[in-house]
């Protein structure tokens, strides 16, 4: 196995090692910081193990990728880090806090595989729902509605009800509700896995000009190779039974502002082979 | 020319004739060689002195009329003038006193009433707006009462086995304080309390056993239990126990009602998605938000669904409650003595109040659902 890029290298082996460079270095600078991260569910049979001594570092302002096979533990690593599912053992910290802290304290939005719209609701009377409970004025939830729409492009679709729109425009709202909360961690599980190829491009691309716009940190499930490439600073390559991380791969190569032309660079195949490589032998070691 | 490249399926047959009226004037024409009736002992023809052949002319007029119009809708209209002329003429035959049970003319003739009718329902029933939700139903009804009133009143059928709708009507009429008095005592005081107390009740416990595990375990076995007691057999003892009032009659209703509204509740609580859960969760909304903002809403086709069922088995419980003692008023109370003194058309005029209030009840408990849950797949885009 050759690496294209040795600072690659580095990188992946300081992240498998446990972080404790980037954990000593400038502690406001991580946002999320998982140790030896191990989660089990009891079943009938015998128990499944999601997550095995997952170590994983994500600094402020990164779009971190978790890609892998299914059942690699890539979406259950993301509910760990948003206290929807609580690890068996290990340690993990969320700007300083406790997942659940960092939950109460409504310090992440989270994009859901589906868009998971309440039908009952209007379009914007969905994104103004994580504000209403929060207790924010309604005017002031109104004000913020609007400016999320039309940050996802779907101003004038206030009214409508989300089963009047297409499945894109429906993730596209989910998206503005869990930009509303205004949060600096935004936890995205495969949003765009159900839509056709053509909006997958089209969202991919106003996902990294928003990431560029707003300086959140992202942390994004994929099964998608290219997708991972096009919108990531770091790609992290998992493998199922039991669920770890394989590789850590950074795309300093790719600048940071994304079009869609980068994906016929060759930096970016060099990138989408190694994350190929990755995921082989993933699957190697399984056969 | 132009026809066949406009529609080139069109045959020259079917253009040239409408079959379907064809078959429909035939057996009409074959009627007009059977006798209408009796009268004073004689066996009277279509053109045997009566105003048949009047009616006969309007109804050809109809139509005639209905045939040429041009658009097909219009013609529609103008054929079920056509139709009500045609059941219009036993009722006058009737009036003159004649004696309908041996005129297989007159029969014959309305069968092929009936049959443009259903012509006709066939047209307006395509058409879009009020024409199809609240004319075509309207039409269906009335046709059933004229039907109802000529078949009984023709065939001469005892008023004790079935009385026509006319004379309910008048029974109707001419007991209204006493009816007013009975839907009173009955549906305002029994059902709407008695509807109010175990629905709510119901819901209430449905709320609690969703928060505590070991009630809904215990609780559901009991409600197949309640479900399985006649209502003859607890309301003698609703009566013992809580007087020959409202109270009674609530309390047989609750017992009716609280069981298909605790499973209706329940089940429409666990009706959420986990994602939707989730997606609560991670706004920290505690248990209170999520039943309010999410769960509830939810279950709102459920609440709907219990509600509705248990609109007509209040009614039913607290008639049949009625029979059991009561104060000297009411529907169930009217019922049990009417009968017994054969004063039926009382007794078909208090069926009639029921019918009336039941569907009413139940179809303003759709109405709010359609109001309310507009958003649910089964309802939208009606």
């Amino acid at each position: 196995m050759t690496f294209p890029n040795p600072l690659d290298v580095r990188e992946a082996t300081a992240s498998r090692q446990g972080s404790d460079r980037a954990a000593s270095s400038a502690k406001s600078s991580v946002v999320v910081e998982a140790r030896k991260l191990s989660l089990v569910y009891p079943t009938a049979d015998k128990p499944v193990t999601a997550l095995s001594e997952v170590d994983l570092t994500i600094a402020r302002g990164d779009f971190v990728s978790l890609i892998g096979p299914s059942g690699c533990g890539k979406t259950t690593l993301l509910r760990v880090i948003a206290d929807l599912e609580r690890p068996t053992s290990g340690h993990i910290v969320i700007e300083g806090m406790t997942p659940e802290q960092a939950r109460l304290k409504r310090l992440y939005g989270y994009v859901f595989q589906a868009p998971a719209l309440y039908p009952w609701r209007t379009v914007e009377r969905n994104v103004m729902l994580p504000l209403e409970i929060m207790g924010i004025a309604r005017a002031e939830r109104q004000a913020r509605a609007r400016e999320q729409l039309e940050r996802v492009g779907l101003s004038g679709f206030e009214r409508k009800f989300p089963w009047q729109l297409s499945g894109g425009m429906q993730q596209r709202v989910s998206i503005a509700r869990a930009l509303a909360l205004q949060p600096d961690l935004l936890l995205m599980d495969e949003p765009f896995g159900a839509l056709d190829e053509i909006t997958r491009d089209h969202l991919n691309l106003h996902l990294t000009q928003l990431w560029r716009a707003t300086g959140k940190t992202c942390v994004f499930v994929t099964h998608s190779i290219a997708e991972a490439v096009f919108l990531s600073t770091r790609i992290v390559v998992m493998s199922p039974r039991p669920g770890r991380i394989l590789d850590v791969i950074d795309c300093d190569s790719l600048p940071r502002e994304r079009k869609l032309e980068i994906r016929e660079s060759p930096e970016f195949a060099a990138i989408a082979h190694r994350v190929r490589e990755g995921l082989k032998e993933g699957h190697s070691y399984d056969d | 020319m132009s026809d066949l490249v406009t529609n080139p399926y069109r045959t020259s047959l079917r253009s040239a004739a409408d079959w379907g009226l064809v078959a429909i004037a035939l057996p009409a024409l074959a009627a007009l060689a059977l006798p209408l009736g009796v009268q004073n002992g004689a066996v009277l023809g279509w053109f045997g002195g009566s105003m048949a052949p009047l009616f006969l002319i309007g109804v050809v007029l109809a139509v005639v009329a209905g045939a040429s119009a041009p658009k097909r809708v219009w013609g529609a209209w103008a054929e079920l003038a056509g139709v009500a002329l045609a059941w219009l003429l036993p009722l006058h035959l009737l009036n003159e006193g004649l004696d309908l049970s041996a005129g297989w003319g007159l029969w014959l003739f309305l069968v092929a009433a009936t049959l443009l009718l259903w012509r006709v329902m066939g047209v307006l029933a395509g058409m879009p707006g009020w024409t199809r939700s609240v004319v075509v139903p309207g039409l269906f009804g009335l046709g059933l009462l004229v039907g109802w009133e000529v078949l009984v009143r023709g065939f001469q059928v005892p008023a004790i086995l079935l009385p026509p709708p006319s004379r309910i009507a008048a029974a109707l009429a001419a007991n209204a304080p006493v009816l007013w008095d009975d839907f009173r005592q009955t549906v305002l005081t029994s059902v709407l309390r008695g509807y109010v107390m175990g629905c709510g009740a119901g819901f209430m416990v449905a709320i609690l056993a969703d928060r505590v595990p070991f009630l809904a375990r215990g609780l559901l076995p009991l409600g197949n239990l309640a479900s399985a007691i006649p209502v003859v057999g607890i309301a003698p003892i609703m009566v013992m126990w809580f007087g020959f009032d409202w109270q009674s009659k609530a309390a047989v209703i609750v017992v009716m009602t609280f069981f298909p509204m605790l499973i209706n509740t329940l089940a429409g609580l666990g009706n959420s998605e986990r994602i939707q859960l989730d997606l609560m969760r991670s706004y920290a909304a505690g248990y209170g938000r999520t039943l309010v903002k999410l769960r509830l809403p939810n279950a709102l086709p459920f609440l709907f669904n219990g509600l509705k069922i248990n609109s007509t088995l209040a009614l039913i419980g607290a008639i049949v409650a009625e029979f059991f003692g009561t104060p000297v008023v009411g529907m169930g109370f009217r019922i049990s003595t009417e009968v017994a003194r054969m004063n039926l058309d009382i007794v078909w005029a208090t069926i009639a109040v029921a019918a009336l209030t039941g569907s009413g009840f139940y179809g303003a408990l759709a109405v709010l659902e359609r109001v309310t849950t507009a958003w649910h797949p089964s309802m939208r885009q009606r």
